[in-house]
């Protein structure tokens, strides 16, 4: 019986049937689910770690232990895993050890859309991309076999496509594979100099053997068709391909590192003209062209976002796409965008009001406080990758001096602080800075959908687990003003940043209150204004809560009842006391 | 060749999209063809505008909508009815909830909620516009439109109820599957 499978849901079911019994992660849109899903099945132990360094650290401690493993992350968790993954890379595996990448063309919920396809040929290990669910099932089983027959980590990638879209997936039974046998090999695994010059040159003739072994991979296969136009492709694109051109021949690609030449040369010498369908980067284009063979690539496709059907369609037939463009856009004007943004009764709605109100300048970090640079609130200047809210803080107060920083905070959040701001600030604290830093302490990783973390007191299983005391690590590294404030508590919030950014120290403000979404956890009751006594100021609207609405004469708010949940902040804004509070409502 | 059905479901981050589609995906995969469901999560959930895609047919490729081809837009809010109109197909329909949200430029006065929204639909789709809250309500809780949504879809692609009550009892949370399987009916019926 088939199962309709996100690509994430079916990668956690392609490990259990592998017999993987190991799998960590950090979560990051798109690869959340994939850790999430292993709670399906108690053969394997998961674990969230507090970042992807770690969980990359974690999965290559366990396949030299012996065990196969899955590791996976968002494709700028690599960036942060890359000092494990370049080494792991010379030492090789024991029990199969996979990678997955999934990356995010277009950024729907990403930074950047970098193309991690690179890690693989950085690191010169096999590389993966299936291009829907019952491949990504079937693809990594396969995966875990050439990890152990070549020795090597294997990059699994997969695009926000192919990890949210569900497709069919015939489900079979789990492979138990025993632990392999644990023997201490300090040439193979410890990484001096003098043992890394051994393991050098067995990487490059690895690479040589994958090469040979993907000209006749059954991950790869040649589609015959017309023999006008051939199309060289791969992951979620091989889709657009079909779609948009059912009678041109396609080579699909499953392996895309180390590419098979022969197959290759014989697939483009087969057709007339020969175009490379890949998104972003020219990445499979460079080395085919390399090699001396005429295809189109990159001169056609853009490089920047997602592609489809329609766009390749459009591209290969020499269709204008200014005009198509054109048909769509006359409308799209006059509609008001609707961008994401903070939800009624956020814990972190309050602090940037307050930072708003009292003009400060924002180093920001990831996560939903991120919206905290949408208008109205408008309060971010940076916001660069995990972590770097605090560093940024640092390095702005050294360039221009303490007085620069005393209207500037660094804006955190608590998982992203175990993640990796421990480090930005016991720098602080080392290097002599004054940085006041906030941690929106809600108490979950939000923005992925609520995921638990060190600080939460839960595992991934939701087993209980140590604690963090946030204060007490703090204060260990080494900052000496440390407070605990409700962000539900607008003058207490005001009050103490106003405090903290004046003092000549390293300070550390803790706004802690559970975000609303958690349940059981919200504020409860509803407000309701009292237009009688409404004089229209609109410094409610400051708030930018979208349960808020002015709709009514001047600018008297009105409060959407099923959108509000009673948080009590617009109360607080309102001088005039027009805005109450039904506590029982329902 | 069969053709592949598309439907969109469009609406706004929490209003319950997710659930309809996973309805709906299973209803589409009991009538044994291909099926494939392309969702967006992460940042865009926060109250902005979602969209979840639904093809299914004999042979699915791409897991994504092209503009111009959406058999069915099924909205849950209007202003999103408006924006992903150009993706429905010339003699496509768009259901309509007639339930509107401000977005953030409208709350903060930096837009205006466009007037008229179902005379800009009627006048390029056949366009049914459904009260789904108050319906809802009727049906014992607000948080049922989705569920009366897909009712009326369910309706306008002339597929029999008792697949989609047995996807609806699946996947609904236990103490709401009575509430949610009149809402259900209650769209079926609806007009």
């Amino acid at each position: 019986m088939k199962k309709l499978l996100s690509g994430n849901e079916a990668i956690a079911r392609g490990a259990y049937e592998a017999g993987v019994t190991v799998a960590a992660a950090y979560p990051g849109t798109p690869s959340t689910e994939i850790l999430e899903n292993f709670v399906r099945y108690p053969e394997i132990y998961a674990e969230w770690s507090p970042n992807e360094k770690v969980a990359l650290e974690v999965g290559i401690g366990a396949s030299i232990a012996g065990a196969r493993v899955l590791v996976a992350m968002k494709h700028v968790g690599v960036n942060v895993a890359a000092d494990p993954l370049m080494t792991v890379a010379y030492t090789g595996v024991n029990g199969g050890l996979v990678l997955v990448s999934a990356d995010d063309p277009g950024m729907h919920s990403s930074q950047n859309e970098q193309d991690n396809r690179y890690y693989a040929k950085f690191a010169q290990i096999p590389l993966l991309e299936p291009s829907d669910s019952q491949e990504a099932k079937d693809m990594l089983k396969v995966a875990y076999k050439i990890s152990e027959e070549f020795d090597t980590p294997v990059l699994f990638r997969t695009t926000t496509r192919v990890a949210h879209s569900q497709s069919l997936v015939e489900l079979e039974s789990r492979q138990e594979v025993p632990l392999k046998d644990y023997v201490k090999d300090a040439k193979k695994y410890v990484m001096l100099p003098a043992h890394a010059r051994l393991r050098h040159p067995v990487v490059e003739e690895r690479r040589e053997k994958l090469a040979a072994y993907n000209e006749t991979s059954s991950l790869n296969r040649v589609e015959p068709g017309s023999i006008k136009i051939g199309i060289i492709t791969s992951g979620i694109v091989y889709q657009y391909v079909k779609e948009a051109m059912p009678e041109a021949s396609v080579l699909k690609l499953g392996m895309t590192y180390p590419l098979p030449q022969k197959l290759i040369t014989d697939f483009v010498n087969s057709v007339d003209t020969c175009y490379v369908a890949e998104e972003l980067e020219p990445f499979m284009e460079e080395q085919i062209k390399a090699w001396g063979l005429k295809v189109i690539g990159k001169e056609l496709f853009p490089r920047i976002g997602e592609l489809s059907a329609e766009l390749i369609a459009q591209k290969l037939s020499g269709q204008d796409q200014s005009e198509v463009a054109a048909a769509g856009s006359n409308q799209a004007e006059a509609i008001p965008v609707r961008p994401p943004v903070l939800c009624p009764g956020c814990p972190h709605r309050g602090v940037f009001y307050t930072i708003k109100k009292l003009q400060l300048k924002v180093t920001g970090d990831i996560g939903c406080y991120t919206l905290g640079a949408t208008p109205p609130l408008s309060s971010m200047d940076t916001c660069i990758c995990m972590g770097a809210s605090i560093g940024n803080a640092h390095g702005m107060e050294k360039a221009r001096g303490k007085e620069f920083v005393k209207n500037l905070v660094a804006v955190i959040g608590d998982s992203t602080f175990m993640h990796s701001g421990l480090t930005g600030l016991v720098n602080v604290v080392y290097n002599s800075g004054i940085s006041t830093v906030l941690i929106l302490d809600n108490s979950t990783t939000a923005m992925t959908g609520h995921q638990d973390h060190p600080g939460t007191g839960l595992t991934l299983n939701k087993q209980e687990a140590p604690q963090v005391d946030l204060v007490a690590l703090v204060k260990a590294l080494g900052a000496k003003r440390v407070q605990v404030v409700d962000p539900y508590d607008l003058k207490a919030t005001e009050q103490a940043i106003k405090t903290e950014v004046e003092a000549e120290e390293p300070s550390v403000i803790i706004f802690k209150r559970p975000c609303v979404l958690l349940k059981g956890k919200g504020p409860k009751g509803c407000a309701y204004v009292d237009s009688e006594i409404c004089l229209n100021c609109t410094e409610c609207s400051k708030l930018g809560c979208p349960a808020l609405v002015y709709k009514g004469e001047g600018y008297t708010p009105d409060v959407n009842t099923t959108l509000c949940n009673g948080c009590g902040l617009c109360n607080q804004t309102c001088r005039y006391g027009a805005i109450l509070k039904e506590d029982s409502y329902e | 060749m069969n053709k592949v059905t598309n439907i969109l479901i469009v609406g706004v981050g929490g209003q319950g999209t997710i659930l309809a589609s996973k309805v709906l995906g299973q209803v589409a995969q009991g009538l044994g063809k291909e099926v494939k469901v392309s969702e967006i999560h992460g940042m865009s959930q926060r109250g902005g505008s979602v969209v979840t895609q639904v093809r299914f047919g004999e042979k699915v490729y791409s897991p994504v909508i092209g503009v111009g081809s959406a058999d069915v837009i099924l909205a849950f809010e209007k202003l999103e009815a408006l924006r992903w109109l150009p993706y429905l197909a010339p003699d496509g329909v768009i259901i309509v909830n007639d339930q509107e949200i401000d977005p953030m430029p409208v709350i903060t006065g930096a837009a205006d909620y466009p007037e008229d929204i179902y005379g800009a639909l009627k006048t390029v789709a056949k366009t049914i516009v459904v009260p789904a809250l108050e319906m809802a309500k009727k049906a014992g809780s607000a948080k049922a439109v989705n569920i009366v949504l897909l009712g009326v879809l369910a309706n306008i692609l002339n597929l029999a109820q008792e697949s989609w009550l047995k996807a609806i009892e699946e996947l609904v949370p236990p103490k709401t599957i009575e509430i949610n399987k009149a809402a259900f009916r209650a769209g079926f019926s609806f007009e």
